[in-house]
């Protein structure tokens, strides 16, 4: 396939190109006229934790059962891979982790052509400057003294699933942590400060259910052409953010609002769509019916989205990565902890499943 | 010379065996053999030089505990298998 046919469209075309990562494989799928043919391009049997393709590179992170995370590169979109250095935390590192997986993978941006970032658990921030074939980790994150109040979310260490580098100024850089709060840096990584101002932990005793350090957000997302307003799907709400990270307001939905999974529109800062589930202890949709819900007003009022969804017997849940929207803002992805994938073209209004007999996803990326 | 096989699960990543290194506890073998096939490292020790979780090496039939594997005297005749534990697939 050319750069043309696989790289994102920058008018409002749809993407006709999506990535899977799945706990069995990586998957390139191609919308054709009869619909989405899938392949299987790379690490069959292997969890593919995330996945990304920057610059007409295709990068993805494994994680062996036993032979622990790697990284490999592929030049020509997944014909041939090439396993490239992983990150690891240096021996001198405070409390001297060991990297358990990588779980998020990002570019750096049109100023930093050859930068990547990754996000680890345990916690580390990675920084890359030669496409990764090395890797630092970011010590100023992994030293600021509140690191001793982060805890674990979902895995037995905290880690880094979200890193938006704001596109007006790609040396500004916000990271969240579960469960360590949401992180910014405005110069590429050299300080640090909290924000999260408004949040709310219930998990933690009352006096310090405001501190910013032990917050969980499962995922932040922020809008493309507003880099100011920011999504969250927090351990324990919704919330929106107009300031870039600086203040939260939780929003009120008509559904549950907990889940892993949000995604925002690249160009209405009004306009995101979460996955609903029943709260912690469940972690399933309610009556095993599943949904989206979207709002297009800022948060004020929620449609709650179903057709082409299961409406019983699913137990279907999405996880951090396991929700896309492309450039056009229309066409969605949706990859669930059951192996099913469902693609929306109105905007989520209604869905079509792809495959229900994936593997388990872990992430969706349109390309 | 110990002579050290490796789990199938590595052909990929390790050339045909067994291969052979010198040493005089497991540790000491796999160093030297990871200093002529530096690719096979980060599969079998962890970033902290530890033997990974699921990895699980045997001495000449007996199956070592992971925390005193590298540990463990070994003879110049020894076999050594490092396979993959049973568990974290």
């Amino acid at each position: 396939m050319t750069e043309a046919q696989w790289g994102k469209s920058m008018n409002d075309h749809m993407s006709d190109h999506l990535l899977v990562a799945t706990r069995k494989g990586l998957f390139a799928l191609e919308r054709e006229r009869s619909g989405w043919a899938s392949n299987l391009i790379g690490f069959p049997g292997i969890p593919v934790t995330n996945v990304l393709r920057t610059d007409g590179i295709l990068y993805a992170a494994i994680r062996y059962g036993h032979f622990g995370p790697k990284l490999h590169r592929s030049d020509d979109d997944g014909r041939t891979w090439k396993e490239i250095a992983v990150p690891a935390f240096p021996p001198d590192a405070a409390d001297a982790p060991s990297l358990f997986q990588i779980w998020t993978l990002e570019a750096g941006g049109r100023k930093f052509p050859d930068r990547l970032w990754i996000g680890a658990i345990p916690a580390g921030l990675f920084r890359s400057d030669d496409r990764g074939e090395t890797w630092q980790l970011v010590s100023s994150l992994w030293n600021v003294p509140e690191r001793a109040r982060w805890f674990g979310g979902g895995y037995d260490a905290a880690g880094i699933h979200s890193i938006l580098p704001d596109p007006r100024d790609e040396d500004r850089v916000l990271v969240a942590i579960s469960s360590g709060g949401v992180w910014e840096t405005r110069d590429s990584g050299a300080s640090w400060s909290v924000l999260g101002k408004g949040l709310v932990a219930p998990y933690v005793p009352p006096e310090q259910a405001e501190d910013s350090a032990v917050q969980d957000p499962h995922r932040v997302f922020r809008c493309a052409r507003a880099p100011d307003v920011m999504w969250m799907q927090h351990h324990a709400g919704i919330y929106r953010s107009t300031d870039a990270g600086g203040e939260w307001k939780r929003l009120a939905l008509p559904c549950d609002d907990f889940g892993f999974a949000v995604t925002a529109h690249p160009h209405s800062a009004e306009t995101a769509w979460f996955v609903p589930a029943m709260k912690d202890e469940v972690r399933m949709p309610r009556d095993g019916a599943l949904c989206v819900t979207r709002t297009s007003d800022g948060g004020e009022t929620w449609e709650i989205m179903r057709q082409g969804l299961p409406q019983r017997d699913a137990y279907d849940l999405i996880y951090r990565h396991g929700l896309d929207v492309d450039e056009s803002g229309e066409r969605l992805a949706m990859g669930s902890t059951t192996g099913a994938l469902w693609t929306s073209d109105d905007s989520g209004e209604s869905w079509d499943l792809v495959s229900g007999h994936l593997p388990p996803i872990y992430a969706v990326r349109f390309v | 010379m110990a002579e050290i096989h490796f789990t199938s699960h590595l052909r990929n990543i390790v050339p045909d065996g067994p291969l052979a290194a010198a040493g005089t506890t497991v540790g000491e073998a796999l160093a030297n053999l990871l200093a002529v096939q530096p690719q096979v490292r980060g599969y079998v020790l962890d970033d902290r030089g530890a033997l990974r979780k699921h990895v699980c090496i045997f001495a000449d039939g007996e199956r070592l505990h992971r925390d005193s594997a590298l540990a463990r005297r070994i003879g110049p005749d020894t076999k050594l298998y490092v396979m993959q534990a049973l568990s974290g697939g």
